[in-house]
């Protein structure tokens, strides 16, 4: 990871309509509170130091991800080519935490930002061969052409936003 | 016109009308998104020659790499089942259904579900099946048939999604926009999903080492549909295993890209079920996620279904790599104004739709649409994984033609001396034997031409060869580029270089005039130049599906020029498709080293001026210009060889102002354009290349075009007459 990567990967987001925004680990529960309106559900994340504010919701249930606005979970590595966050299942629901509201806000680490799709797989094969049994490789909100125009927030998201954290 | 040509005109013209507006908008945005997106990527060649090793590999191991993946899947707790044909997996996922007493299926969209059929055997057992991608869904509601293999509802256009919606669902307030639309079925969808049983998604790919399954998707429903329910039935053809997850790269970066023109889509989802995500059980909406009790249950079903045979068809093989993107369907002109209802069988549509339901579904499915593949080649650089999507229509067209029953082959047997067995129909049989025709009509020109052009003949080739009247026959020269070249002597002393001007059979018998031209045009850069006495180069038999004949006329052609090409001599090619033959086609007919020798020798005639040029022969020695505006068309063929540029330069570098089409074909595609069954299609196709002549900007514009054909059809579109590039730069005498 280099400088170079990060700014690559901010071009991607750029691109893609993306918002993102830089935090240090103190600074995550403000940005959070700024990009998502109520109610808001997520999954702890596995950075020293970092909490998730007490209005989030990390115990959801079905109809509270129905009715969510937000889902914030953290995202294994970022891809600097495309934008992408990939986000792994777990069993505590980074999944459907992450499917179900019409914001995403992925959390992740400045340093797990990879510049391309060779090292993501690179790492991917290596998380799979150990053990993790799925990842999304998420790339802006869910979207389709089907209806006659391209529409965002088809069955997922209507709208993502990546939370860098500086370390 | 024949009842059956009669009948395919029709369904060609109403779905020109009805559908070919939206098909179009939609593959040409994908074509030009594709155009786009691949310039990112730092070696676009590189990365399909890697996808390429990487299916070449896979379908070479697939017994082991399916006992591989066998063991894998097991190993990680789910099920893998291989179903022979469609009957044998319908079964199999119907009682999947009913030992978890499923009552609702909720699907993501999958091609191979669609191959077999599995929702109406769902239905019929009082499985309530729901496609969840927001295409499929429409189509659902619609009761009608995919016409394109990743977008399959691109025939409707978003006023007839409004009208369905409105008329079916009635809501409070009717739907108009696509964001309206979109929001509800994504509501509608959204309560079906969460009440659902079962899931069942495709599958792009799926990795032998470590079980991982990638779904290529943007709408977020297969991530629901794997995730909500507790049983995930994957359905997938044999096809699609690779070796390993990094073996994945290069899909996932080509994929969007060679398909709808996406650098990515939303979501790669890859999973390696049972997945460790807890269900969404809203059946108990209150207890938090994490407590609900998750077991998991995961069924990978691989379909057979033919494709083992096809893995051992020599022919047939290559479709097992297509990765089903959509490129082929979205660059084909002919599938831009028809789509998938006229371009596709029972399940796949596109180009190498032929492949998949010669080997799926049989050739009777195949032959429903073969013809639509004019060989035009605009598929095979589009392709991400290097698939000659043509050669698989040819072959297919071939044992189409060697299955057919026999017509009455004696009224053009002496006009056919082909290699092939009866059965093959009279309108291929006369245009794969055009060579012969040619003879016999500069032999008899310009009574041949007065009489071909009379209205009795002119009945009898549409009744008889399903010629169409309304197009004009191409007039034969009496004298022919051969018989003018050997009356006249060189006019070149001391030659810089030597070559052989390949006389194809339209510019020695119809296009005579680009002929002389590129004579005049070499000689005067220095070139000694010969016209020897070659067959044709088998184009003609081969787009009709005439294998054997034009593998006779490969050894024929190389026979001919391989002591011209000991020699010393550039073979100078002006027709483009024959060019093509030589550079890609023959690689079949030829040995290695033979092939190799004649593909290095040829050059397409204005790439061979851009040569000399290059090289120092004297510019002035040609025509030029003061900015005269030139409007050019280039041949799919050519373009494909990546010989387009080449004229342009040429024609820039003397003093020409041009400008360039970016249509992939003009229709006319040899043969195509003159049978009466696709008449129309082909004016329809030729119409955009029409309408970028008809610019303000163009419409003054002196038209070249490289192609016999597409000068044949943009006379038919222009009333301004045009010509072969070499005319234009070739010194007058």
């Amino acid at each position: 990871m280099s400088t170079g990567t990060v700014a690559t990967f901010e071009d991607s987001l750029e691109r893609l309509e993306v918002g993102w925004t830089h935090a240090s680990p103190g600074e995550v529960g403000t940005v959070l509170r700024e990009v998502c309106d109520d109610p808001a559900v997520g999954v702890e994340l596995p950075y020293d130091g970092v909490e998730l504010p007490s209005w989030v919701n990390t115990d959801p249930t079905p109809a509270d991800l129905r009715d969510a606005n937000a889902g914030i979970t953290a995202a294994g590595i970022g891809i600097a080519d495309y934008g992408s966050v990939v986000v792994q299942g777990t069993p505590d629901g980074v999944e459907p935490v992450s499917l179900f509201g019409d914001l995403h806000v992925a959390v992740l680490r400045e340093s797990d930002i990879v510049s391309g799709m060779p090292e993501a797989f690179e790492w991917l094969g290596e998380e799979f061969r150990t053990g993790h049994d799925s990842a999304i490789i998420a790339t802006g909100p869910s979207a389709t052409a089907d209806m006659g125009a391209l529409v965002k927030g088809a069955h997922g998201p209507k709208d993502v936003h990546v939370v860098i954290l500086d370390e | 016109m024949s009842k059956a040509r009669e009948a395919k005109a029709a369904k060609i013209r109403q779905l020109m009308e009805t559908e070919g507006d939206a098909v179009g908008t939609s593959t040409r945005g994908f074509n030009q998104g594709r155009y786009e997106s691949v310039q990112t990527l730092d070696d676009y060649e590189g990365l399909k020659a890697d996808a390429r090793e990487i299916k070449e590999d896979a379908i070479d191991r697939l017994p082991e790499l399916l006992d591989q993946l066998r063991d894998t899947i097991e190993e990680n707790g789910g099920t893998m089942y291989i179903a022979d044909d469609a009957a044998d997996a319908n079964r199999y996922i119907r009682e999947v259904c009913e030992d978890k007493d499923a009552e609702r299926v909720v699907k993501s969209k999958s091609m191979t579900s669609e191959e077999i059929e599995v929702n109406d055997e769902l239905e019929a057992a009082d499985v309530d099946v729901v496609e969840t991608d927001l295409g499929e869904w429409v189509l659902q509601v619609a009761d009608e048939a995919p016409s394109h293999i990743v977008a399959p509802a691109i025939h409707k256009s978003r006023e007839a999604i409004a009208d369905l919606f409105n008329e079916t669902f009635e809501p409070a307030e009717p739907l108009e926009t696509a964001e309206e639309l979109t929001m509800f079925a994504r509501e509608q969808l959204g309560e079906l999903i969460e009440g659902a049983d079962v899931g069942m998604t495709g599958a792009n790919f799926i990795t032998a080492d470590t079980g991982t399954m990638a779904l290529v998707t943007s709408e977020g429903n297969a991530r629901k549909t794997a995730v909500v329910p507790d049983t995930h039935v994957a359905v997938a053809g044999v096809e699609k295993v690779i070796p390993s997850v990094e073996d994945l790269q290069p899909f996932i970066e080509l994929i969007g890209k060679s398909g709808t023109g996406q650098n990515i889509t939303s979501y790669i989802s890859l999973l390696t079920p049972p997945v460790d995500s807890p269900t969404v059980d809203f059946d108990d909406p209150e207890t938090p996620i994490t407590e609900t009790e998750t077991d998991r249950d995961f069924h990978l079903v691989l379909i057979d279904n033919g494709r083992l045979d096809m893995r051992d068809d020599e022919q047939l093989r290559e479709t097992l790599y297509c990765i089903r993107c959509s490129a082929c369907s979205n660059v084909c002109a002919n599938f831009q104004h028809v789509g998938g209802h006229a371009f596709g069988g029972e399940t796949y549509s596109g180009g190498i739709g032929t492949g998949w339901e010669a080997g799926v579904e049989g050739l009777d499915s195949a032959a429903e649409f073969n013809d639509l593949c004019t060989g035009c080649s605009r598929c095979t650089t589009a392709c991400p994984v290097n698939i000659d999507i043509p050669w698989i229509n040819t072959v297919v067209r071939d044992r189409v033609n060697r299955g057919e029953v026999s017509e009455v082959d004696w009224l053009v047997e002496g006009l056919t001396p082909d290699e092939e067995p009866g059965g093959v129909s009279l309108q291929k049989r006369f245009f794969g034997n055009f060579e012969t025709a040619a003879k016999v009509g500069s032999l008899f020109a310009p009574v041949s031409n007065w009489v071909a052009q009379s209205s009795v003949s002119r009945d009898l080739l549409e009744r008889f060869l399903g010629i169409d009247a309304r197009r004009e026959l191409p007039s034969f020269q009496r004298e022919t580029l051969k018989d003018w070249f050997d009356a006249r002597d060189s006019r070149v002393q001391d030659a810089t270089r030597t070559a052989v001007l390949y006389p194809d059979v339209y510019t020695n018998h119809v296009q005579v005039e680009r002929g002389k031209a590129a004579v005049r045009a070499l000689e005067a850069l220095g070139v000694d130049v010969v016209v020897p006495d070659v067959r044709s180069s088998g184009r003609a038999p081969l787009s009709q599906g005439m294998i054997a004949t034009a593998e006779d006329h490969a050894h024929d052609v190389y026979a001919g020029l391989a002591e011209y090409i000991d020699e010393g001599r550039d073979i100078v090619v002006i027709e483009p498709s024959d060019l093509a033959m030589f550079d890609s086609e023959y690689e079949k007919f030829l040995p290695e080293k033979s092939f190799q020798r004649l593909s290095e020798s040829s050059y397409e005639v204005m790439e061979y001026v851009y040569g000399l040029l290059e090289n120092g022969a004297p510019a002035d020695a040609l025509q030029t210009a003061d900015g005269t505006e030139v409007a050019y068309h280039s041949h799919c063929q050519q373009r494909t060889l990546g010989l387009e540029g080449h004229t342009e330069a040429v024609l820039s570098d003397l003093g020409y102002d041009v400008a360039t089409s970016d249509v992939e074909c003009c229709g006319m595609a040899g043969s195509f354009g003159y049978k009466s069954e696709y008449y129309e299609l082909s004016m329809d196709v030729g119409s955009e290349l029409q309408g970028q002549f008809q610019t303000d900007e163009t419409r003054d514009r002196t038209v070249v075009a490289s192609g016999t054909s597409c000068l044949e059809q943009l006379d038919s579109l222009l009333r301004r007459p045009s010509r072969h590039p070499v005319e234009l730069v070739a010194p007058r005498r």
